[in-house]
């Protein structure tokens, strides 16, 4: 993009191009119905799906499940990333945290999160706990490598300034390494908070007294409306794009253009 | 700050008494940075370190500002013994070292951040600092803003926050170019003459080594010690059309001589 000259035409090009993109998928959609005439419980219209997601946004259908998920990810991204701070830095600056930790981090990673969601259900309930602890789980593992490879990746030389300097420990951490691992670290927050989304849905559908994963459920089972079903999904789609953008709001704020 | 009294009169601020200093490079194996170094610096003075790659010149420097301890030997700084690093004594690396988040002014406002200085003293001080290497202008700029030349003073300006008696530069300018470099030592002279400063410089460069220096320590190869201390009887303020002159040309041909001695 930097290569070619930007024109005033291609600027406006650059910013309606995502929207373009959205109305030719939707187009497609149209496509596919027209052309194998499928019935709406099987893939209902664009405009039913927008028609439904308003319904149901305004008669609170949809309301008290998507605040409830929404506070089960912030939650469990909250915990998952600020544990993984912390263990992120051990993991870089402790060379016996991460031969003790690395291994079962990596274990806990590698076994998947929607065959402990039952478990988790089945030992903290169908309330709001598990899904933060599901969410956490996910998160972990992201942020915590981010940090450990933006901490390790701070230059010797400014350490050796700080030190010529006379920093503390502390105002090492937090004047030069913090502010240096920052964009590492919120590489791994992006990929997180995505992540949280996914682990919150997963924790409702194993079982869940709210949410938008129950309401998956109950919209594809007992009521059977695929409309429904479609503008919950709608719903968390949008969930993760606003969490992502704030995240990247945040990152603008801190990091800035360096 | 101009002392009044001769040069010979002055009693030393630093003083190297036979220093060694050794590195581990893995495998058990070590190897012998410095041995026997002797070298005392007058307060006011200023001194460059020459030397051949490898000679131990800035692990020389790193022992004065207290980063790294010496084997053996006595290193005093003001009858003091030099164990960490220490306030009143500034360090410009051979590179700026700046931190890129930070603009210009909160870089050279660090030292006095992690010292604890209040702010209204830091604003105070940092102004002073950036307007003594003429870099106002650019306090608001972040570092990848600024020219090499720009970012090397703005270091400089961050060594002189602390305000310290003895400022140490390694090879401070040797990624600027020749013209910029020639202007930054024609204004690293003014600023310590003009703040009394005791400056040591190590350099590689015989002809830059003459142009700041009082005197010039050559330094032989690997283990590096002290094996000439030539006084360079050049007047100050010293211009660039000083080094065109005779005397030049005797302490450039007095230095070089005993740079091949030790080499040989």
């Amino acid at each position: 993009m930097t290569a070619v000259r930007s024109t005033p035409g291609s600027r406006v090009l650059r910013d309606i191009a995502p929207l373009l993109a959205g109305a030719a998928a939707i187009l497609a959609w149209r496509a596919i119905i027209a052309l194998g005439n499928y019935p709406p419980y099987i893939l209902p219209a664009p405009e039913q799906v927008l028609g439904r997601f308003i319904s149901a946004w305004g008669d609170g259908t949809i309301g008290p499940h998507a605040t409830r998920t929404l506070v089960e990810v912030v939650l469990g991204f909250g915990l998952g990333a600020g544990l993984a701070l912390i263990v992120g830095y051990a993991l870089a600056r402790l060379p016996l945290a991460e031969r003790v930790l690395s291994p079962y981090i990596v274990a806990a990673q590698a076994t998947p999160i929607l065959a402990l969601a039952p478990l988790l259900a089945l030992w903290f309930g169908p309330g709001i706990l598990a899904k933060v602890v599901i969410c956490a789980l996910i998160v972990f593992f992201p942020v915590a490598i981010s940090t450990m490879v933006g901490i390790r990746a701070v230059d010797a030389r400014l350490l050796e300034l700080a030190r010529s300097l006379r920093a503390t420990r502390r105002q090492v951490v937090l004047t030069l390494e913090i502010p240096a691992a920052l964009p590492s670290i919120f590489g791994g927050l992006r990929v997180g908070v995505t992540l949280a989304v996914v682990g919150a849905i997963v924790g409702e559908w194993a079982g869940a007294d709210r949410g938008l994963g129950l309401l998956v459920n109950l919209a594809r089972g007992s009521l059977f409306d695929i409309p429904l079903l479609f503008a919950t999904l709608l719903t968390i789609a949008l969930l993760g794009i606003v969490l992502y953008a704030l995240v990247v709001l945040v990152e603008r704020t801190l990091v800035g253009t360096r | 700050m101009i002392e009044m009294k001769p040069p010979q009169a002055r009693s030393p601020i630093l003083e190297l008494a036979d220093v060694a200093v050794s590195f581990g490079v893995g495998g058990g194996q070590r190897v012998t940075a410095l041995d026997g170094v002797d070298l005392a610096v007058k307060r006011g003075e200023v001194v460059a370190l020459i030397g051949p790659n490898g000679s131990g010149k800035s692990t020389l420097l790193r022992v004065v500002a207290g980063l790294l301890p010496a084997d053996r030997g006595r290193v005093m700084f003001q009858g003091g013994a030099i164990t960490a690093p220490d306030p009143r004594i500034g360090l410009v690396f051979q590179e700026p070292r700046l931190l890129p988040w930070r603009t210009t002014a909160a870089n050279v406002a660090y030292p006095l951040e992690l010292a604890g200085v209040p702010a209204a003293e830091r604003a105070a001080r940092t102004e002073a600092a950036l307007h003594t290497v003429g870099l106002q202008e650019a306090a608001a700029r972040i570092p990848s803003q600024l020219s090499g030349g720009m970012r090397q003073r703005a270091a400089l300006a961050r060594s002189l926050a602390l305000e310290p008696e003895l400022l140490l530069l390694d090879e401070p300018f040797s990624a600027v170019d020749e013209l910029t470099r020639e202007r930054l030592n024609l204004e690293l002279l003014d600023i310590a003459a003009r703040r009394g400063a005791t400056v040591v410089v190590v350099t590689h460069s015989v002809q830059e080594a003459i142009f700041l220096a009082d005197r010039v320590a050559v330094l032989s190869p690997r283990p590096g010690r002290v094996v000439a201390d030539i006084a360079v009887a050049l007047p100050r303020p010293r211009s660039l059309a000083d080094l065109d002159a005779a005397v030049v040309g005797a302490a450039a041909q007095a230095i070089r001589s005993h740079l091949r001695e030790a080499a040989a």
